[in-house]
């Protein structure tokens, strides 16, 4: 089974472009399954289901969503298997722009807008800069000018990547991304077990992790950092 | 190709003297190397404390590696012949019902305006894309696209720097926070134009001369009015993209020369592909491709009864336009 994980800043566009990629590649006779990571609710399993794509939801509620992929990976992989799938895709929402799910020798794919600005690129971490593929969306509503100057800012934080303009709308990019994310050379993955993260995610375990809710120095345990504010 | 370890040997300084666009390389991706340039870049990361490393989310190795990847695909693309692309031409494939599309093979020089007729949904878009991906008969429609009247470089499919289609369309907006200078500037930037101011000056006289009514330089992007908007997408696509198809995707008569933008588009060595339903503009091209079905029905040339037609058509439009004028000014149609 061919595994692609798929993450952005959310509403970026990833469900549509999934939707229309998948499409194409139920017209190449191939079953794909999809897992929709998101933190406290989320409509989009609706928009596979209405495909006749199988689809499992995991929130993560109180947990870091990262994490709780981490953790869940695993087991949604073998449900991947269980369905015979040939594809299984997971799609999470990025939180902090500090993780990603990514991981080794597994397609990973980043998802972000043109109307996220040109900052954005160098506001995201490892979900955009260790992705083996970049997809653009949102290009068919801002300049020629932005489009470019956005594409070069991304192709700055992650020159290895393919970057790929696609319209999620229309679908229009979304049979070359089919191709590109799943081909002759996909390897066949059996397991997960042993595979490693692309990227540690953050070490983190203050007081207010385990439901501290007051404020002020005494309640403050752990990992706990300061601003450094100065008067200037 | 300059090896990993020769670049991550080279003092930052060398390195920065030499390579002038990795300034803008270090600051886009958060490496504050002010201070740090007598030394390398492995010896600059070095100096960053493991709890930064972490928050920023840095891998030295991959920080290398990364650094290396960049400047050598910067010199690739720097230091290529750009291969000036002259034509391109587009092989049938099959409509939505499988049959064989009704043309021999279309070929489009450079200097072209080729129109693109069809009801929505009848394969535009896949036209275009077929184009942009430069298709070998792996794509729905099983089109193939030769540049030059070659099989073309794989780079026109993955390289952000060579892409052969640059899109225009009315419903494109701007949507930075910048003036129309400051704008046309960071475009400037990121294409490694050398002569800045020129580039800039030109770009917007053409934008205002193209535009019905004039804007000044500092004029934020977001309050153009449409027609300056356009005016400056079309001015700034002719002259700092380096895409050399341009497709205009249905541009409105209001408050643009559309004429000239044409001209200028031209006069830039671009070959020009127009999507559009309005008779005055889809004219204005040599031939235009029918699309029904998801396949190109056939290729019509303008002919002389047609720019006859034109001509009565832009009689038509300039006294749409006057009367817009009087419109404007509060007198009576």
């Amino acid at each position: 089974m061919n595994f692609i994980t798929v993450s952005g800043p959310p509403s970026s566009g990833k469900t549509s472009v999934l939707l229309k990629t998948i499409e194409v590649f139920i017209d190449r006779g191939l079953k794909v399954g999809v897992v929709k990571f998101d933190c406290l609710s989320t409509d989009d399993d609706l928009l596979y289901k209405k495909m006749n794509i199988p689809v499992k939801k995991g929130l993560s509620g109180a947990l870091c969503p990262d994490h709780y992929f981490v953790s869940n990976v695993e087991e949604i992989f073998q449900w991947g298997l269980d369905i015979d799938a040939d594809i299984l895709i997971s799609e999470s929402a990025g939180l902090c722009n500090r993780c990603s799910p990514y991981i080794k020798e597994i397609k990973a794919v980043c998802v972000i807008d043109n109307l996220s600005g040109v900052g954005t690129p160098k506001k995201i971490g490892p979900m955009l800069k260790s992705a083996d593929v970049v997809v653009i969306t949102k290009g068919d509503i801002v300049s020629q000018a932005e489009r470019e100057v956005f594409a070069s800012r991304v192709n700055a934080v992650n020159p290895a990547s393919i970057i790929m303009n696609i319209n999620g709308l229309t679908g229009q990019g979304a049979f070359e991304l089919a191709s590109v994310l799943h081909n002759d050379k996909s390897a066949n993955i059996e397991t997960l077990t042993g595979k490693e993260l692309r990227f540690p995610m953050p070490s983190a375990l203050c007081s207010y992790c385990l439901g501290e809710t007051k404020i002020g120095a005494e309640h403050q345990m752990g990992n706990v950092r300061k601003m450094d504010i100065k008067n200037d | 190709m300059i090896e990993h370890n020769v670049i991550n040997n080279t003092k930052l300084f060398i390195l920065l003297k030499k390579y002038p666009f990795l300034e803008a390389y270090f600051k886009d991706n958060n490496f504050d190397i002010i201070g740090h340039e007598a030394g390398t870049f492995s010896s600059f990361l070095n100096t960053l404390d493991e709890e930064y490393l972490e928050d920023m989310a840095i891998d030295k190795h991959e920080a290398c590696r990364q650094l290396s990847t960049y400047l050598n695909s910067m010199l690739e693309f720097l230091g290529e012949d750009k291969t000036d692309v002259l034509s391109i031409t587009i092989f049938p494939g099959t409509n939505k019902s499988g049959e064989k599309e009704n043309y021999d093979k279309l070929k489009i020089n450079k200097g072209d305006i080729v129109s693109i007729v069809g009801p929505t949904g009848s394969g535009k878009s896949r036209l275009l894309a077929d184009i942009e991906w430069v298709a070998q008969a792996d794509t729905p429609t099983k089109r193939k696209i030769f540049v030059n009247d070659d099989v073309p470089d794989n780079k026109w499919r993955f390289s952000i720097e060579d892409k052969l289609v640059a899109q225009l369309s009315q419903n494109m907006n701007f949507v930075m926070d910048l003036t129309a200078k400051e704008f046309v500037e960071l475009h400037a930037r990121s294409r490694m134009v050398e002569n800045i101011e020129e580039v800039i000056g030109r770009i917007l006289t053409q934008a205002n001369e193209l535009a019905g009514e004039n804007f000044a330089p500092d004029t934020p992007i977001t309050s153009l009015s449409g027609g300056q908007s356009r005016a400056l997408m079309i001015a700034d696509t002719a002259i700092l993209s380096k895409s050399p198809i341009v497709l205009i995707d249905e541009i409105e008569n209001a408050g643009i020369d559309r004429k000239r933008a044409l001209s200028l588009l031209l006069s830039e060595d671009k070959i020009i592909l127009i999507a559009t339903h309005d008779p005055t503009l889809a004219l204005l091209g040599d031939k235009r491709i029918v699309i029904k079905n998801g396949g190109i029905d056939c290729v019509i040339e303008t002919t002389a009864e047609e720019r006859q037609v034109l001509a009565e058509l832009e009689v038509m439009d300039k006294r749409t336009k006057e009367m817009r004028t009087k419109l404007r000014n509060g007198e009576r149609l």
